[in-house]
């Protein structure tokens, strides 16, 4: 049996503070976007269309906050009730991290006060892979907050509520479970649209599936990630077994998911490519590489029940395919025409920081003010 | 037992969206779109193209376009590239001594760079809001700023480059050829096509524009051709002695076919016109999005099953957690 508590302690720690500071940053760099437009802040291009705040933002922050997913799936539909106690922390950072890709998206979009028009039946188009990414997306936030709220309504004593919450609990949980399945694979559909744009490495009719993987070994290492810290920050006690046991799954589904690549790559002939040693091979060998190691490095028992190399090979994992997904939307997209080229501003920067500070903030007051973890 | 048969069939879901990329696709459009009598396009013929530049004036004329000067010489509109002030622009190709216009080795030619107004437009299937949509008489590929959200995915999705952003524009909006429909409207031809005074860009139905491309191609070197100005129909010619047609029309076929189309002597690929497939990747795309979403029935069967396991496990546990309590109660009762 668990029961989450609320860690309580003091809330303006030196964390906080800097994070706050960084939010501040990103106020200012954001007034500057929404008076001058994006071109004054940002060094998106015609050339180059989308920058970090959709590439890192939305299509890696999404996959790392797919924690949620990968723990509501095995808790409540594979039915491991003892990883219970991963649930709550692993929602939370759900939540603050696709609320705050729903932000970066509202900066980044042009037209932000037309965003309406997606919800507008007559003004919608079926065939967008945009227009499914983006219902999907705005749907499993409110999932998310609506998944989290017994932890917010039982704190105000809202009893009511709270029987309500969990009354339906079951059906919001399938629906969080079937939405990030849908934009996750969408996500990678999404590209297939750009052509010759992006680099034959990584342009395929299998990047819906790649990137439904990516995204389910991802919130694995994720779990993972975030357990190691918090378990430390917080002295919530040695979490290793358990997290280790959610590494021993992301290994799963990541030799799953390279092996469909190299074969994918031998069926489209590009093992040249692969290793022409040009800056396409050499970003993509680097994101097989780290993969490849933190897979070799949690496969191995000894390493993986091993609080310090659990830690590292989780990072190696969500490094190789953050790397994947940027290669995808960035680094392996090339325009058809003209000399283009991007590198991430100062501006951009700034307010791709500043989202991650909120995500900590946001993180670390609710652990304190709401019920979250389970002590031991 | 049960579990094992679940996770079986979650498999086989998993499996079921995979094949639908693997399976053959077949062609797929927002709306398919045929080419009737009311389409209209136009013909560019870059061997009879003498790089004036008049057309991109025209163009920026007709659409009220401001000028734009890249390398100082402010007596002249000079734009770079398409951009969100420029829609129609002039490109060279140049080789070595550029002396001979029409020859790869040492030669020159030009290119228009414009919206081709593709049959299967990528950005009319990337756009989430409709606000690229094909006019389903005209064909003309055209933008509503009042669906438009801004957010760029119709760039990604142009195999042509062409959509340009409003970049320094508090609230941007997307910017590219839209052939004039405000002066067609009136009776009028296309900026470009009034003002050039060779006939390189030609204005006309896109049936009448393809009858004619295909008469040039069967052009020997140096036969003398008449060759209509401004419009299919104006009326005006100009006889011009035929250049060494590379024997292909470009967008006759590249991903599904434009109504803004192309002759050349040097080849397409050095213009920056890439060699397309037949197929386009909007209908790959398009298909894919289909497959999986068009009835909701994948997603739907999912929820579903889903909804019933997790109902299931969560009064397993409820009833698990109640027995523990219990059991407990029962022992503490014991230890007293």
């Amino acid at each position: 049996m668990h029961k989450e508590v609320a860690l309580g302690g003091r809330i303006f720690t030196p964390v906080f503070v800097g994070m706050a500071t960084l939010v501040g940053l990103m106020v200012i760099a954001l007034g500057f976007r929404f008076i001058l437009g994006l071109g004054a802040v940002s060094n998106m291009s015609d050339g180059y269309p989308w920058g970090i705040w959709i590439a890192y933002d939305v299509v890696v922050g999404s996959a790392f906050a797919c924690g949620g997913y990968v723990m509501a799936l095995t808790v409540y539909v594979f039915n491991k009730g003892k990883y219970h106690p991963l649930v709550r922390p692993a929602l939370l950072a759900s939540m603050f991290g696709y609320t705050l890709a729903g932000a970066s998206v509202m900066f980044d979009i042009g037209r932000y006060f037309h965003a309406y028009n997606l919800f507008l039946p007559w003004k919608i188009n079926y065939t967008s892979v945009m227009l499914e990414v983006a219902l999907c997306v705005t749907a499993y936030i409110i999932v998310l907050w609506i998944e989290f709220a017994p932890a917010i309504t039982s704190k105000f004593k809202l009893e009511k509520l709270t029987k309500i919450l969990e009354k339906t609990a079951f059906f919001f949980i399938a629906v969080g479970v079937t939405l990030p399945m849908m934009h996750q694979s969408s996500l990678g559909t999404m590209m297939i649209i750009a052509g010759e744009k992006l680099h034959p490495l990584w342009q395929t009719q299998m990047l819906p599936l790649f990137f439904l993987f990516s995204a389910l070994f991802m919130g694995f290492a994720m779990v993972v990630f975030e357990g190691s810290i918090v378990s430390k920050a917080y002295k919530l006690g040695d979490e290793t077994t358990i997290l280790s046991k959610m590494a021993k799954t992301a290994v799963i589904i990541l030799s799953i998911f390279i092996l469909l690549r190299v074969q994918n790559l031998l069926l489209n002939k590009q093992v040249a490519n692969a290793f022409s040693f040009d800056t396409a091979s050499i970003t993509f060998l680097m994101e097989m590489l780290l993969m490849c190691t933190g897979l070799v490095m949690l496969a191995i028992k000894k390493f993986r029940t091993s609080p310090r190399y659990l830690f590292v090979g989780a990072v190696l994992i969500l490094l190789g395919s953050s790397l994947y997904r940027f290669n995808v939307y960035l680094i392996a997209y090339a325009p058809m025409i003209g000399d283009w080229s991007y590198f991430p501003s100062i501006g951009e920067q700034i307010v791709s920081y500043g989202l991650i500070a909120v995500e900590i903030a946001a993180y670390t007051f609710f652990v304190k003010y709401f019920a979250v973890f389970t002590k031991h | 037992m049960k579990r094992r048969e679940f996770f079986k069939n979650s498999l086989k879901g998993v499996a079921a969206v995979a094949t639908v990329g693997a399976a053959p696709l077949e062609a797929d459009v927002v709306k398919e779109f045929h080419i009737s009598d009311k389409t209209v396009g136009i013909l560019y013929d870059a061997t009879i193209c003498i790089g004036c530049n008049a057309c991109v004036t025209g163009c920026k004329k007709a659409n009220k376009d401001p000028q734009e000067i890249y390398d100082g010489e402010k007596a002249w509109d000079k734009p770079y590239d398409l951009t969100a002030d420029t829609r129609n622009i002039i490109r060279q190709y140049r080789h070595g001594t550029a002396q001979t216009k029409n020859e790869i080795e040492d030669g020159y030619g030009f290119i228009k760079g414009q919206c081709l107004h593709c049959l299967e437009p990528g950005c009319v299937s990337a756009c989430p809001t409709s606000a690229l949509l094909k006019d389903d008489n005209t064909g003309i590929v055209k933008y509503f700023a009042d669906s438009c959200i801004g957010c760029r995915y119709c760039q990604v999705g142009c195999p042509y480059d062409i959509p340009k952003f409003e970049w320094d524009d508090w609230y941007p909006e997307i910017v590219k050829c839209q052939l004039c429909d405000h002066l067609l409207e009136k009776g009028e031809l296309p900026g470009c096509c009034s003002t050039c005074p060779t006939g390189a860009s030609l204005f006309g139905p896109v049936a009448k524009l393809r009858e004619e491309s295909k008469r040039r191609l069967l052009l020997e070197e140096k036969d003398k051709y008449t060759y209509p100005v401004f419009s299919t129909d104006s009326g005006y010619t100009l006889v011009h002695k035929a250049a060494k047609y590379i024997k292909h029309h470009y967008g006759e076929h590249e991903l599904g076919g434009t109504q803004v189309t192309y002759l050349s002597a040097i080849p397409f690929e050095k213009l920056g016109l890439p060699a397309y497939p037949k197929k386009s990747y909007a209908s790959i795309s398009n298909a894919k999005q289909r497959g999986v979403y068009s009835s909701m029935l994948i997603p739907a069967a999912v929820l579903g099953t889903y909804s019933f396991f997790i109902r299931k496990n969560m009064i397993e546990e409820k009833e698990e957690e109640k027995r523990l309590l219990e059991e407990s109660k029962e022992n503490g009762d014991k230890d007293a």
